[in-house]
């Protein structure tokens, strides 16, 4: 095949009816807040880990919600559990319960 | 006195010796699981503790803790006399049984049943002094013991009466061990009573018997009656290690190995299990958790906790995450059980260590950024952690009474901070949380400071325990701004409103500050108390320790903490923590401050 230089590039579409929703599921059943969020941002713009590096809370429950678990889980990583985003959500949403389950949830699956 | 049967034996004794063999075995077997569980250096502390003047201590605390139960009778008199009477009128009915078999019948010495059913095996022909004072004296302690089984009865009826809101829900094996106890005493009362016309009686036993004697035949009931003392007695020994009365023997173990130095280190096994053991279920710590106003927390405070842990049920686990580790359970404790350290412990083995990664703190160079003069290496490095850079206005009104001091002072996270690790700790994250504890010493010992000043009590606790800062004082922002006033480098005027202080866990039981903010506040308004103790002041529900509270169920223990708080109608709130602020000012209808900025607004 010619090379033009260029290529299609691959489907970002997540099928919601397929994607593992698994943790996300788990993550509703202990506690619930998770699927409070508004996605505003407070708890990204607070963290104290951001500073240093790539961890943004927000992004990690949006990727939980559409099932990509593995990304979600490096994102959350570098987090220091100190509390900031719980402060400012506006929504109440436990978000230390949810970054400490999800860090389980993957202790359970590998170690 | 002279011996009423000859061979010293009566088939009624067989229930309770049984059950004394098997109590013995049975602890002795406990005790030697835990001593070897030991480490070799604990193992010596124990020994060294054993063989030195400590031990009088160990026999202090053995008095006043098993025996007399003084910690109780501080919280409350009635409830105090109920467990003193119990514990130490049967204590005493024990003891002087033993002497009297040593004077009376020393061929008897070391029969196991002989000084427990002493009244039933001799008889006494003439009123001896010798025997009456003794008579006397069991007589007594049986009344004692009998009046403190009494209150026991009642407080299952009415337990505010004796100052307690809830009590412990009991287990089967409870319930068996409080019935059968319940029954000792007056079931030996009904027993001395009915052979004392043989064997002598005293005030209580010979009226009894007196009485009895108007419509029953002694000699008919009496052996029915001294064969139900032996077998409540045998069901109470049976039922004890499945019961809450396990605490009875344990606590003595655990009071040498504590005076020891030794601390638990692991939720289940080893010194720990001592400690689950010691708990008596009292249900102290029930009315103390700040939990308990919230719905149906109550059920996670640590009197249930250390039962499942007990049993090893899995859901402790769940439990230990509840807890917002404030520490009050353990500061009332009559047995001292550090349960928020065996919450931890529990917590720590069951964190995912090895998924949380902060390679990314080590690669950072240190850099402290200044406001002052960077070259004069300034002696006050100021760190002001998280949750004081949500609530920026403590470090202002800070900087502006250390301007005014004319300190210099370096500003250590003005660009954001590395968190100094408690609440990964508190999680459970002690081995994750070392990254941070290196990163943040880094720093700090990069900085030559002399003091480093913090405004978080959390940070505060963290940096005196895990942190090794050789010749670094730490210092909290009240201890600071009192040692300020003090050299008289700020001057205040006193105001003429009333404020109540709010002790922070962590700086008040976690780290036992209580003066210095008290005299800070005393110099700037006019200070009330609180309706709690300083060392009993109730958590803000903002705490970090619990993952699993709700926004909704902080709330409800914050406006509980308040109403405690505002019970003698102070115009404003001061506290010394971030965390206690923010929690606060959400809810209190007066000003809530914290302590810096009182006197900043106070400042001459």
């Amino acid at each position: 095949m010619v090379d033009f230089g260029f290529k299609l590039s691959s489907s970002n579409r997540i099928d919601l009816d397929s994607c593992d929703s698994d943790l996300f599921l788990k993550l509703k059943a202990e506690s619930g807040t998770i699927k409070q969020c508004i996605a505003c941002g407070s708890c990204a713009s607070s963290c104290s880990a951001a500073n240093f590096t790539g961890v943004n809370f927000r992004k990690t429950i949006l990727l939980i919600e559409r099932g990509k678990n593995e990304e979600a889980k490096e994102l959350i990583k570098g987090c220091m559990l100190c509390g900031k985003c719980t402060l400012v959500c506006p929504r109440g949403i436990n978000t230390r319960e949810i970054i400490l389950s999800i860090n389980q949830y993957y202790k359970k699956e590998r170690f | 006195m002279k011996e009423r049967i000859i061979f010293g034996y009566d088939p009624f004794v067989i229930p309770f010796t049984l059950g004394v063999i098997f109590i013995l075995l049975y602890l002795g077997t406990g005790t030697v699981r835990i001593l070897l569980s030991l480490k070799r250096e604990e193992a010596i502390n124990l020994l060294s503790s054993i063989f030195s003047v400590k031990i009088f201590k160990t026999f202090k605390d053995i008095l006043f803790d098993v025996l007399l139960h003084i910690k109780i009778f501080k919280r409350n008199i009635l409830l105090g006399y109920m467990h003193t009477s119990i514990a130490f009128g049967w204590f005493m009915l024990i003891f002087i049984g033993h002497i009297e078999v040593i004077l009376y019948t020393p061929q008897r010495n070391g029969v196991i049943y002989y000084p427990v059913f002493f009244r039933y095996f001799v008889m006494e022909t003439s009123q001896t002094l010798r025997g009456a004072f003794f008579f006397f004296l069991m007589d007594l302690f049986l009344l004692i013991v009998i009046s403190g089984v009494a209150l026991a009865i009642y407080k299952r009826f009415r337990s505010v009466r004796l100052g307690m809101k809830r009590t412990t829900r009991l287990k089967t094996g409870d319930k068996i061990a409080l019935w059968s106890l319940w029954m000792i005493f007056p079931l030996r009362l009904l027993a001395e009573s009915f052979t004392a016309d043989i064997s002598g009686g005293s005030f209580l036993t010979s009226t009894i018997n007196n009485l009895l004697g108007r419509f029953a035949e002694s000699t008919l009931y009496m052996d029915t009656i001294w064969w139900a003392y032996s077998c409540a007695l045998a069901l109470f020994l049976f039922a004890l290690p499945f019961s809450r009365y396990m605490h009875i023997p344990t606590e003595i173990l655990l009071i040498f190995l504590r005076n020891a130095g030794i601390k638990s280190t692991s939720s289940r096994d080893g010194f720990a299990e001592s400690e689950i053991y010691s708990c008596s279920s009292c249900g102290i710590c029930i009315d103390a958790c700040p939990m308990s106003v919230s719905g149906n927390k109550s059920e996670y405070t640590s009197v249930y906790l250390l039962r499942k842990l007990r049993r090893r049920r899995q859901d402790s686990l769940f439990m230990a995450e509840q807890c917002l580790m404030c520490g009050k359970c353990v500061e009332l404790c009559p047995v001292e059980i550090d349960s928020c350290r065996l919450k931890l412990l529990k917590k720590r083995e069951n964190f995912p260590n090895k998924i949380f990664d902060y390679d990314y703190l080590g690669k950072r160079e240190p850099v402290v950024e200044s406001r002052a003069n960077l070259e004069k290496k300034s002696k006050v490095l100021y760190y002001a952690g998280c949750m004081t850079h949500l609530t920026p206005q403590i470090y202002r009104s800070l900087f502006n009474i250390m301007d005014r001091a004319k300190i210099e002072y370096s500003f250590m996270d003005r660009d954001g901070s590395i968190c100094c690790g408690r609440p990964l700790i508190l999680s459970g994250g002690e081995n994750a949380a070392k990254d941070l504890v290196e990163a943040n010493s880094k720093i700090i010992l990069s900085s030559n400071a002399d003091i480093l000043l913090l405004s978080c009590p959390i940070c505060f606790k963290v940096f005196n325990e895990n942190y090794n800062l050789k010749g670094v004082k730490v210092m909290h922002h009240s201890q600071y701004i009192n040692l300020l006033i003090q050299e008289e480098k700020i001057k205040l005027k006193k105001g003429d409103f009333s404020v109540v202080y709010h002790d922070p866990c962590d700086l008040g039981r976690g780290s036992l500050v209580y003066t210095e903010p008290r005299e800070v506040i005393s110099a700037a308004a006019i200070l009330k108390e609180s309706s709690n103790l300083p060392n009993e002041s109730i958590c803000c529900g903002g705490s970090l320790a619990s993952r699993r509270f709700t926004q909704s169920e902080r709330d409800s223990v914050t406006l509980h903490s308040l109403e405690k708080l505002n019970v003698n109608n102070p115009q404003k709130l001061v506290t010394s923590c971030p965390l206690c602020l923010k929690s606060f000012a959400k809810l209190n209808k007066r000003e809530t401050l914290d302590i810096a900025q009182l006197v900043e607004n106070q400042m001459i």
